[in-house]
């Protein structure tokens, strides 16, 4: 076993319950070497929702809320207000974030709360066996869209960008080296850091979204149909018209505002504005 | 002791404030919320104290928001509290249910006004009675208060923080408008009560708080003592559900509450909770002969009477009816046994309430052989104690004779 | 020189390290891992150029590349 794993992981619990080849356990992976980077092991607490990626930081040997479909964001923030001086990291999927959990996604990004939210994105239902989610492309074929996808895909990172969101970062497990300095970054950060991970899902999305099964593959087209930009080169509605499929889809540190207001350091102000504290 | 009166701080409060007040005073120290009529007070007052107190306010962006934020503030190590109505308390349940598994220790205030959906949102029910038990899918026990005074929406918000760290359980406080917007004299506590969260040896969930090195793993799926998920495994999962339940089932004695008015000889008993506690008490008062020091309950029964024709005379025929009320204050788990010892001379028992009449059958089926009398007001208007009264006279077949 | 191991109680037999070794090190193999898939076995160990994709990219943490001086 890696030498990592044997630090972070709850060997208890393995085996993960993540399909050979899923991208889970990379970015697994990727959190526990930025918490390792950061030294901050005994400051750390995951909160996660719903759905295959939120079942990530349930094997690590840290403190642990495993919470309800699309809310991990309000518990986290609870447990954010009740203990400011800790890092709270958030997993959570496309289905989880977006779509369910969408309005507890706008609040938190638009109040720029303190803390690192990892959306991995496979832009699938994967749990409940391959429905369409948010973030299916157009004309892919789901359990749910027997003929054809016709929704929109939604742009997380584009939207948390235009609410305030004030470090957003958008990488793919082929990306490993940089997905990981990414999250330590997100989790210094102080405001809200959001970071998109496109993941593969070789079982349920492989064939109908991506065309392909092997996870290596799906891997190499992450690489094939991305573009990697500098920080503040994409605008939000520039993001928002690519997609997984067409064209080619930006990644990379798209907003990194270290002074933007954050909303403990706003309330501290304020109460001690008001004489309070 | 130099023979000084102890001082006693009085103050005029409405319900909600005093439910603030209460949690303050009980250590809590995270509210999240969202506005919703008739539990708004509480929020209002919460935004502004709550700091004051060292703790965290947040305003949320809906119920379901607010519940989850005092789960995770809970896990951080703050007692937390929300206050909600209506179908701001349909939208928490999938979170209390979360919490009850999880075994959470929140406080849930739910200031009942009419239903279903939007229903009324400025008018009094008791309709969210079973809501309170079963509200959220899968089988659990949980906790409810039901206070009937404003001295008791303080007294009960304190001991719904004790009961919450005892059993580690989400407890609700399950207030109506009437009592919510009641303003009235009560007595109150200066300071910070220190509620101990101990380790229960009921409860099969990781108990230690966040950040304290345990490695805690809060799981919504069924688990062991280690948050290890267990659901995919039926017999774990069953002792799982029935140590869950036991827990509170199991407890009963020392959790449920009851308060007796006059019941040594009665041969009627009014059943009541929350605020139709009120009128039943001075229904009884009056049954009785009980001179009733509060001048304007009693000038408004008189009112009542001359309004429906009732012969002011007859009053004093009242006299001699014996008439007790039990009033429940843990309407859950149900206080079975307290209730039979209470009414075990009784023939018939009468349940005033402010909904369709759901928990007269609950008491119907605790107390099988007597006659148990539903007594259904729905709409929003509390009952009158001399709808109560008519109601005793017609058990007592005294209707005829009045008329 | 690294000594890379692949521990067969955690691979799922996903091949990924196969793929994203530059310098082709992981190889198929009619081994079985616990799950009773075909799992990778390491050939010609002494090409490794210490880049460790294949441990960032092993989703089950299987693959441990221990070069010199590491501990």
């Amino acid at each position: 076993m890696n030498k990592l794993y044997e630090k972070y992981i709850k060997k208890e619990s393995l085996p993960t319950l993540f399909c050979p080849g899923c991208g889970n356990g990379i970015i697994q992976r990727a959190a526990m070497e930025a918490i390792e980077m950061n030294g901050c092991k005994e400051e750390t607490a995951c909160v996660s929702g719903i759905g295959c990626s939120s079942w990530i930081p349930c094997y690590l040997q840290l403190d642990v809320i495993h919470t309800m479909h699309g809310r991990a964001l309000p518990f986290a923030e609870g447990l954010k207000l009740a203990q400011p001086d800790k890092k709270i990291m958030v997993f959570t999927g496309d289905g989880d974030c977006v779509a369910i959990g969408g309005n507890h996604l706008l609040h938190a990004a638009a109040r720029n709360i303190d803390l690192t939210v990892v959306m991995v994105n496979n832009n699938i239902y994967g749990m409940t066996g391959g429905q369409k989610s948010p973030t299916t492309p157009l004309e892919a074929k789901t359990k749910t869209s027997p003929y054809g996808c016709i929704d929109m895909p939604m742009d997380a990172c584009g939207l948390v960008m235009t609410l305030g969101a004030s470090y957003v970062a958008r990488w793919t497990t082929a990306h490993p080296v940089q997905l990981t300095r990414s999250i330590a970054e997100g989790m210094n950060h102080k405001g809200f850091a959001f970071i998109e991970v496109l993941s593969q899902c070789p079982v349920q999305a492989g064939k109908n979204v991506w065309g392909e099964k092997d996870p290596a593959k799906i891997m190499d087209l992450y690489k094939k149909y991305t573009y990697m930009t500098k920080t503040g080169e994409v605008d939000p509605a520039g993001a928002r018209s690519a997609s997984a499929i067409e064209g080619k889809l930006p990644i990379g540190v798209f907003r990194n505002d270290p002074d933007a207001p954050e909303y403990l350091e706003k309330v501290e102000a304020k109460l001690a504005e008001c004489g309070i504290r | 002791m130099d023979g000084k009166p102890e001082k006693r701080n009085e103050v005029v409060l409405q319900g909600n404030e005093a439910c603030a007040k209460g949690a303050l005073y009980a250590g809590c120290r995270f509210f999240a919320g969202y506005p919703i009529t008739p539990s708004t007070e509480i929020i209002e007052l919460m935004s502004g104290e709550m700091q004051k107190a060292g703790g965290a306010f947040i305003q949320m962006e809906d119920e379901i928001g607010s519940a989850c934020a005092i789960i995770g503030a809970r896990w951080g190590g703050s007692k937390s509290m929300t206050a909600t109505s209506g179908p701001g308390y349909t939208l928490m349940q999938e979170a209390i249910g979360f919490a009850a598994v999880t075994e959470t220790p929140i406080v849930i205030v739910n200031v009942q006004r009419g239903g279903p959906s939007t229903g009324q949102p400025t008018l009094s029910s008791q309709q969210d009675i079973y809501q309170a038990r079963y509200g959220s899918h899968g089988d659990y026990e949980i906790i409810v208060l039901s206070p009937s005074s404003v001295q008791e929406m303080y007294d009960f918000t304190i001991r719904a923080f004790e009961l919450a760290e005892q059993f580690r359980t989400p407890v609700i406080l399950l207030a109506d408008e009437v009592v919510g917007h009641m303003r009235e004299k009560i007595v109150i506590k200066d300071g910070t009560e220190e509620i101990k969260s101990e380790k229960h040896q009921y409860v099969v969930s990781p108990q230690e708080d966040f950040f304290k090195g345990a490695n805690s793993t809060v799981e919504g799926q069924l688990h062991d003592d280690q948050g290890r998920r267990i659901g995919h495994i039926a017999s774990k999962s069953g002792d799982f559900i029935y140590n869950i339940n036991r827990k509170i089932q199991d407890n009963i004695d020392s959790i449920a509450s009851i308060d007796t008015y006059c019941m040594e000889d009665a041969d009627v008993a009014i059943v009541a909770y929350g605020s139709v506690a009120r009128p039943s008490l001075n229904a009884v008062k009056h049954a009785r002969g009980i001179k009733d020091d509060r001048f304007m309950s009693k000038a408004k029964i008189f009112r009542d009477l001359f309004k429906r024709g009732v012969s002011e005379t007859l009053s004093s025929d009242y006299g001699h009816l014996k008439v007790g009320l039990v009033k429940i204050n843990t309407v859950w788990p149900f206080p079975e046994e307290l209730l039979k010892q209470a009414t075990k001379n009784v023939e018939t028992v009468i349940v005033p309430e402010m909904n369709i009449g759901k928990y007269s059958r609950e008491v119907e089926r605790a107390l099988r052989d007597k006659k148990v009398i539903p007594m259904s007001k729905c709409g929003g208007d509390i009952h009158t104690p001399t709808e109560i009264l008519d109601k005793i006279l017609e058990v007592e077949g005294l209707d005829e004779e009045v008329k | 020189m690294a000594n890379i191991t692949v521990d067969g109680t955690c691979c799922k037999g996903c091949n990924i390290c196969l793929t994203v070794c530059p310098k082709g090190i992981f190889v198929k193999s009619r081994k079985r891992n616990t799950y009773g898939t075909n799992m990778p076995a390491v050939e010609n160990a002494e090409a490794c150029v210490g880049c460790r994709m294949c441990e960032r990219l092993c989703p089950d943490g299987a693959i441990d590349v221990d070069t010199e001086g590491d501990k």
